[in-house]
């Protein structure tokens, strides 16, 4: 099976800190510019109330809405199921920044259409995505969804699991564990 | 390049390891093997850069040259500086004696302002995380168990089988290594239970959310006790052998039932009674977490020996997934003569005015000066921390400023009370810097020291070296005999076998000692050697023995109860202007409940102003309709609302909770100052 990348989230331990954007502006953008975001929801009436907190970003999906309306190929997918973006290719048109469900791409620091990669620089010399480096709860894993010895395997085959958005037909491969059983 | 440092972008004091390139700082990220890091860092942690590079940074020493508060100043060079400070405090310090030169003073670089003062024999040096926070907590321990919980807390989150947080909203206060643990007990099945009148991130996450009227925690408290008490949930044997006064404890709560409970709490008493026995079936491995920011009724040393004696009946001070015992190195001091002995006593009354305070108060200070009344106070040294910002009431504030000959302010931005400075001197950041070595009580004792890792930026200058050439400056040669601050770390490092060189590879040094568990005949540092449920010290002194409930005042029909708390993206009012971290949340908004928005008729993102009992403002402020919070009260995140024009994009984002402090009580047994006393109207701006 080839590599497929893909995160898992446990939202049971996430607390929306947001240590997650920080580290990614560090890694990946300047002053005021981040890959991720920590979005919440909330339902019912107080005090009976739940509340659901995500933690953001490029799902890297399988059917990306972003590769087939870029023009110039600049999106596409890489090798393992990462979206990514030649940056020398891009217009700065923002298609995909219009077609994409997840409002996950904006036009970065450098005015060229960023997102996250999953730290693909990092990922390559065999380390975590900086936001799975430094989370404190330790909600974010990251790994190869195809491994079945690997974490990420595991904690979807054995724990409730939803993505964003399911009726955008996607099929993304970012996955939010239920906070309750 | 690698470099490794302790972070200060709040008081945790986690590892750090900075990645330097052409001697700029480009990534900051947890030390993999500092015990409060653990590879990782919070939000404020990885925004550090944010804080050396933002570019409103002060970077020259400056004097005023207009009114005070007009924000006019003149960039001079540092002799020309601290010749003025050392020029105008000596004719102070002849006509009115060094007590009557005051610190206010915050983080780890406080302890050389506060050796400085010292050295003159002014017995007048505080931190706001005393009376205007932990104070009442640490106090309420001492009582009851001899020793104070500490920073980081010696609550086994990592271990326990359930945590009790009392309007504690750990997730949104950031304490690195506590959240860590907090989210490791969350994995490994154990109990949550909460009780907040806001759905805090905690909350979210509890197996039991108690939605509390504010301010009737002690209620709960007491009826938790008798539940405890009545279905017999105690640990005997523990009891018997390490505690005192139980029989007094039966006695004092025989009516605090659930149902008086419910009448208070508005908590169903079934509810109170179910969360008990939560509790109680993870004996002894339970926390009731005693909390951090403490100061809010006034009697909060009362509600924290409810939490501590509570904790006691369970069995968990000194068990597995309960309390750990601390352990700490010791390193000896560098050898000094001894400080004069103040000719006075501290001016806030400590220990005869509130005679369990341990240290001495913020406020209390501020009001000394504003009235004048205990003995002249006519400087401030202020470092590190900002009275208008974290000090009741605002109008003393500004009332005791407006009687100084001399205000100095040693910060890193020009915020409020730097505004109002007569000398503003440019302190460099943690990550140009060295600190004094920390060696905090924990779970293994260790020692670590702040280090450089790039030069100052601009002008700007340690405090060691600060307040060394003021020192020497003033006279206090034998106070400094150190050749360098390296010298000084190497001299005390060298004094317990180990060296700067060392710590310098390592960042931190493990010294051997780990926490013990409570061994048979332990004996706890209170007069009794016992666990004190009924407090002997505090009935001498005219307190209750055992905690009691006294109700306080409720806010009237369209009026609600200002509560305040964290973001874990801000620590204070520090960081609102940090580029990495304002850009993520630049302000704060205001919570309110949607049934009592509809009431008001006001609608969600609004901007609206808040006036409280006593006519002070804040905002605009954005108005969040929200379910997460009790229709009695309202609630902000502190620290925002800058107004400084040092402060570019802090400035006028969100609202001041502290401008609407005009109200607190204070904690007769230790002096804290409870500020959740302030009642607000809302109303479109």
């Amino acid at each position: 099976m080839p590599r497929r990348f893909a995160m898992v989230i446990d939202r049971k331990l996430c607390v929306g800190c947001a240590a997650c954007v920080v580290a990614c502006m560090n890694q990946n953008e300047s002053f005021g510019y981040s890959r991720c975001r920590v979005t919440e929801r909330l339902t019912g009436s107080y005090p009976n109330l739940r509340l659901d907190i995500f933690s953001e970003r490029c799902n890297h999906c399988e059917d990306a809405p972003c590769v087939p309306v870029c023009p110039t190929g600049a999106s596409h997918h890489s090798a393992h199921g990462l979206v990514e973006v030649h940056k020398d290719k891009c217009t700065g048109c923002r298609a995909c920044v219009a077609a994409c469900p997840y409002d996950a791409r904006f036009p970065g620091s450098d005015g060229a259409v960023s997102k996250c990669n999953f730290c693909e620089p990092l990922v390559h010399q065999g380390r975590e995505p900086a936001c799975v480096a430094q989370c404190p709860t330790q909600a974010m894993v990251f790994g190869d969804i195809n491994d079945p010895q690997g974490e990420l395997r595991r904690l979807l085959d054995t724990r409730k699991a939803q993505v964003l958005k399911p009726e955008a037909a996607t099929r993304p491969h970012i996955f939010y564990l239920e906070a309750r059983p | 390049m690698l470099f490794r440092s302790l972070c200060e972008m709040c008081f945790w004091r986690c590892g750090v390891r900075a990645t330097v390139e052409n001697e700029h700082i480009t990534r900051l990220e947890g030390h993999p093997t500092h015990p409060l890091s653990r590879g990782r860092l919070c939000p404020r942690g990885l925004g550090g850069t944010g804080a050396i590079y933002d570019p409103d940074r002060l970077l020259q020493p400056q004097i005023r040259i207009a009114e005070r508060g007009a924000e006019r100043f003149q960039t001079v060079s540092w002799d020309d500086a601290l010749d003025q400070i050392a020029a105008r405090l000596r004719p102070i310090i002849a006509q009115h004696g060094p007590e009557s030169i005051c610190g206010l003073v915050h983080m780890q670089s406080d302890s050389h302002p506060i050796h400085f003062l010292k050295a003159l024999g002014s017995p007048n040096t505080a931190t706001p995380s005393y009376t205007e926070c932990r104070g009442p907590r640490d106090a309420a321990f001492i009582l009851t168990y001899g020793q104070e919980v500490w920073s980081p807390e010696i609550t086994d989150i990592r271990n326990t089988r359930c945590l009790t947080l009392i309007g504690y909203h750990l997730g949104e206060n950031m304490h690195n290594t506590q959240v860590q643990d907090f989210a490791h007990a969350l994995r490994n099945g154990a109990k949550l239970i909460v009780a907040d009148p806001r759905f805090s991130t905690a909350a979210s996450k509890a197996d039991h959310y108690l939605p509390i009227r504010a301010g009737t925690d002690l209620a709960l408290l007491l009826a938790w006790i008798h539940v405890v008490l009545a279905e017999d949930w105690i640990d005997h044997d523990y009891l018997a052998r390490y505690a005192t006064g139980l029989p007094e404890l039966r006695e004092a709560v025989r009516d605090t039932t659930p149902a008086w409970a419910e009448a208070e709490t508005g908590l169903p008493a079934a509810q109170i009674v179910e969360s008990a026995r939560v509790m109680a079936a993870a004996r002894p491995a339970v926390c009731v977490h005693p909390g951090r920011h403490a100061s809010w009724y006034g009697d909060d040393v009362q509600r924290t020996r409810a939490i501590a004696i509570l904790n006691a009946l369970f069995g968990s001070y000194g068990r597995e997934g309960g309390f750990y015992l601390p352990v700490s190195s010791k390193i000896p001091a560098y050898p000094l003569p001894p400080y004069p002995k103040p000719r006075k006593p501290s001016a806030d009354g400590k220990g005869s005015r509130h005679p369990f305070a341990e240290k001495t108060g913020a406020w209390g200070l501020v009001r000394a000066t504003a009235e004048q009344d205990v003995y002249p106070i006519k400087a401030w040294i202020v470092s590190g921390a900002d009275p208008f910002h974290s000090t009741p009431d605002p109008r003393m504030v500004q009332k005791a400023i407006d009687q100084l000959d001399l205000l100095v302010v040693v910060d890193l931005l020009q915020g409020e009370i730097a505004g109002h400075a007569d000398i503003l001197l440019p302190e460099c950041t943690y990550l140009e810097r060295y600190d004094d070595l920390h060696a905090p009580p924990g779970r293994e004792a260790y020692v670590a020291v702040r280090q450089p890792v790039v030069a100052p930026l601009g002008a700007s200058r340690p405090n060691y070296d600060i307040f060394r050439d003021l020192g020497l400056r003033m006279g206090l040669d034998a106070y400094y005999p150190w050749k360098s601050w390296e010298d000084y770390l190497d001299t005390r490092l060298q004094s317990a076998g180990l060296s700067l060189a060392q710590i310098r590879r390592d960042l931190h040094i493990a010294t051997g000692q780990t926490t013990q568990s409570l061994a048979p005949d332990h004996r706890f540092p209170t007069p009794s050697g016992k666990i004190e449920l009924h407090s002997a010290q505090l009935a001498e002194k005219g307190f209750d023995a055992i905690p009691r409930y006294t109700r306080h005042a409720r806010p009237d029909p369209g009026w609600f109860r200002l509560l305040n708390g964290r973001s874990p993206l801000h620590t204070f009012s520090r960081t609102i202007n940090n580029p990495a971290l304002g850009s993520i949340q630049r302000d704060n908004d205001l919570w309110l409940n949607a049934a009592a928005a509809r009431q008001l008729g006001l609608r969600h993102g609004q901007q609206v102003r808040l006036t409280n009992q006593d006519g002070a403002t804040a905002g605009p402020v954005r108005l969040r309709v929200t379910e997460r919070i009790h229709p009695e009260c309202v609630y902000m995140v502190h620290g925002f609302g800058h107004q400084a024009r040092g402060m570019k994009r802090a400035r006028g984002q969100g609202a001041s909770v502290a401008a609407l402090f005009t109200r607190f009580q204070v904690d007769p047994i230790m002096g804290a100052a409870g500020r959740n006393h302030n009642f607000v109207r809302v109303e479109v701006a």
